[in-house]
């Protein structure tokens, strides 16, 4: 049923975290999606966090202050006066060799641009969630992925997860990919706003103690010490500049490898496993695969379960990590497909959309190169139904025959135009 | 004289007063120090990839960001119980324009850090356009005199009176032309338990236009002409305040500078000469500066 891809044969949800997402429900607890990552967070240990309130993030940030204020986690919490100022206050202190959080999302990410490209520019491995959302105008709190698909350029590592479970699990392992000394890259995770943020659910929170050994603590190289004075920030002139960014680079490259041991490493600790770069459901003899990324996955799956009692080849295979871009892991993935179908929730106005765009990328100069064609959807919150998934699937049956729309907004309303 | 903690072999102009105050401003505070500068002038003449010409352990991030980023600093500081002074030191345009929030922030929020404005009165780095600290009258790029117009139309931004309302427990004003008083002020400043304040009038060459060695000159002109008054503030109320026996009228600061000159040319240029001495008697009697 469920088929492995890239580097090993059984991925995806493995049996034994599926076992204990029905069954094994010790050590399980019903809680919001924000308190999850939150208490994750704490398991993290960090020195500083450092945020500016912005829904839906606010509730994330709200339980991390508690528990602060409870003495349950030692950092230095920073209540500040802008998310520019957010992560700024965090290059100083990871600069100092702290251990740095902070999250937030849609307009706030956006204010925070400038700071993003600096962070990474800095090799500074600061984590933070991302609550997905829309950005205005017109004004919108909920949720779609523009936010974070359009920060795909600013250097930062980028996992986007399907359940709070994983969004706990991803946040941990977000730590450790990011300082490890041959990546020192800022990691977002990203997770649906309201739908995950605000959800509640069954989930088996970090124990603290195989996090502590999981996760090392944080000891750059470089830091901020007048023992030891450095010049962080420096200028760079035409002659080095293009050498920074190479570097950069390579290590979003070195990441994809980090990404998957790190993936595996966490299953041999605690048991749950998602793919490490991508992971696919029903994918392996689908001839028609859809590509996404986010909560939606699991209408998806509901949604090709029934397909298949109905006898049609649908699968599905999830980008889990969209910076690096997995690219070998989806021609992996994705061979045996006749047709991909990519769904996601961000458009790239006078274009198409991101992960389509990287995905035709990812296959053009592939030796196999099924037909891609792209759908957004859900955008400001609309909700993805298996009726638009099951539509999604009928236009890619028809672009079997020959493409009519290479990209397409799923079920607009066409009447309210 | 003890080695500077800002090297020699920086890229500054020559007459540049920046360098000179930064150079104060470390040997009052010391090795034991850390700074955090906004991008500018300061940045790019002290710190071109490989090369630095600082001897103290120094970050740079943005524009806008660096009373963010030593409260970060300060932060870390503290919780790793290491003790060491956190000084920000940034241009007019990163203090008083761009960065304002940034610092509005750090201040409200009471982090032990030191900010030193070297006050050059325009946006020097990208050319001479004018900043809120621009000066009446003053010719910039952007507020260049012409046939309507005798430069820039508006006065100063009286940042140390926003410092002061944000409860800022020590806030100064001070000359590159006065280094004992610089310097005494530094070392007050970094013995306060919150966050400081110092701006310091610090002339620019190319901006301004004189001749380099008048530089301190001029400096030394703008207070005792009254356009400059040296205060503190403790706790929010006027401390010492340097006197200035005898003021000397405006012209004699405001004819040494390139970018003042259309005043003494243009019709109407005797007009702003006299609301810019009503400026200087203003500071005289709100800060005392005659006995």
């Amino acid at each position: 049923m469920m088929k492995g891809v890239a580097s090993s044969a059984s991925q995806g949800q493995s049996p034994k975290a599926r076992g204990e997402k029905t069954t094994k429900t010790l050590g399980m607890k019903v809680v919001e999606g924000s308190y999850a990552v939150a208490h994750a967070v704490k398991c993290c240990r960090p020195d500083v966090i450092s945020a500016y309130p912005i829904t839906p993030q606010t509730h994330i940030v709200e339980h991390l202050s508690q528990m602060v204020a409870n003495g349950e986690m030692d950092s230095e919490f920073l209540t500040v006066d802008s998310e520019f100022s957010a992560l700024s206050v965090l290059v100083g202190s990871s600069a100092c060799g702290g251990r740095c959080y902070s999250s937030t999302t849609s307009q706030g990410l956006a204010l925070m641009y400038e700071v993003l490209y600096n962070v990474s520019g800095m090799r500074l491995p600061i984590v933070m969630n991302v609550a997905n959302r829309a950005l205005g105008a017109p004004l919108n709190i909920w949720n779609d992925q523009q936010d974070s698909i359009g920060a795909r350029d600013v250097g930062w590592l980028q996992i986007y997860v399907e359940d709070v479970q994983e969004a706990v699990d991803a946040t941990l392992q977000a730590y450790k990919i990011a300082e490890d000394p041959e990546i020192m890259t800022p990691t977002m995770v990203c997770m649906d706003g309201f739908i995950l943020t605000h959800v509640y659910e069954p989930v088996k929170l970090l124990d603290q103690e195989l996090a502590s050994e999981f996760l090392p603590p944080f000891a750059p190289r470089s830091i901020l010490d007048t023992a030891d004075p450095k010049t962080f920030g420096a200028f760079a002139d035409p002659s080095t500049y293009t050498e920074f960014r190479y570097l950069q680079f390579e290590a979003q490259n070195k990441a994809l490898a980090k990404i998957e041991r790190t993936a595996r490493e966490f299953e041999e600790t605690f048991g749950r496993f998602y793919g490490g770069l991508v992971d696919s459901y029903r994918a392996d003899d689908a001839e028609i695969v859809i590509v996404t990324l986010g909560s939606v996955i699991g209408t998806i799956k509901d949604a090709i379960d029934s397909m298949r009692a109905e006898g049609k080849k649908v699968g599905l295979v999830k980008v889990r990590c969209y910076r690096p871009f997995p690219v070998a892991a989806l021609r992996e993935a994705l061979k045996k497909a006749s047709i991909i179908a990519v769904l996601e929730k961000d458009v790239s106005i006078g274009g198409e959309a991101g992960l389509l765009a990287d995905m035709k990328a990812a296959f053009y100069n592939s030796s196999i190169h099924p037909p891609i064609i792209g759908f957004t959807a859900g955008l400001g919150g609309r909700d993805i139904t298996i009726n638009d998934i099951e539509k999604l699937v009928k236009k890619a049956e028809a672009a079997m025959k020959g493409i009519e729309s290479e990209f397409e907004f799923l079920s607009l309303r066409t009447e309210i135009l | 004289m003890e080695k500077s903690l800002l090297a020699p072999g920086h890229r500054a102009c020559a007459g540049c007063a920046m360098p000179t105050t930064i150079k104060l401003v470390l040997d009052a505070a010391g090795p034991n120090t850390i700074v955090v500068s906004p991008t500018g002038c300061l940045e790019v003449t002290t710190t071109p990839f490989p090369e630095s010409a600082w001897c103290v352990p120094w970050i740079h991030s943005l524009f806008e960001n660096a009373a963010a980023v030593a409260s970060g600093v300060e932060v870390m500081l503290k919780r790793r119980c290491k003790d060491a002074n956190v000084i920000v030191i940034g241009g007019d345009g990163s203090t008083l324009d761009i960065g304002m929030g940034s610092n509005s922030g750090m201040f409200e929020r009471g982090h032990k850090v030191l900010y030193v404005c070297y006050d050059n009165e325009a946006y020097m780095n990208t050319g001479v356009q004018r900043s809120g600290s621009t000066p009446f009258c003053a010719n910039t790029t952007t507020t260049p005199s012409g046939k309507i117009s005798l430069g820039n139309p508006r006065p100063k931004k009286d940042m140390p009176a926003i410092a002061v309302a944000h409860r800022v427990p020590y806030v100064a004003t001070a000359s590159v032309a006065y280094p004992v008083d610089l310097r005494r002020k530094v070392k007050k400043a970094l013995q306060v338990s919150g966050p400081s304040y110092i701006q310091v009038n610090a002339p620019c060459i190319t901006g301004w236009t004189f001749d380099a060695g008048t530089m301190v000159e001029i400096a030394r002109l703008a207070v005792e002409t009254g356009l400059w008054p040296l205060v503190e503030w403790e706790n929010g109320v006027v401390g010492q305040v340097k006197k200035v026996t005898r003021p000397k009228p405006v012209d004699e600061y405001l004819k040494l500078q390139g970018r003042y000159r259309h005043l003494f040319k243009m019709p109407d240029g005797g007009e702003m000469l006299k609301q810019i001495q009503a400026i200087a008697d203003a500071n005289i009697a709100k800060y005392r500066l005659v006995d």
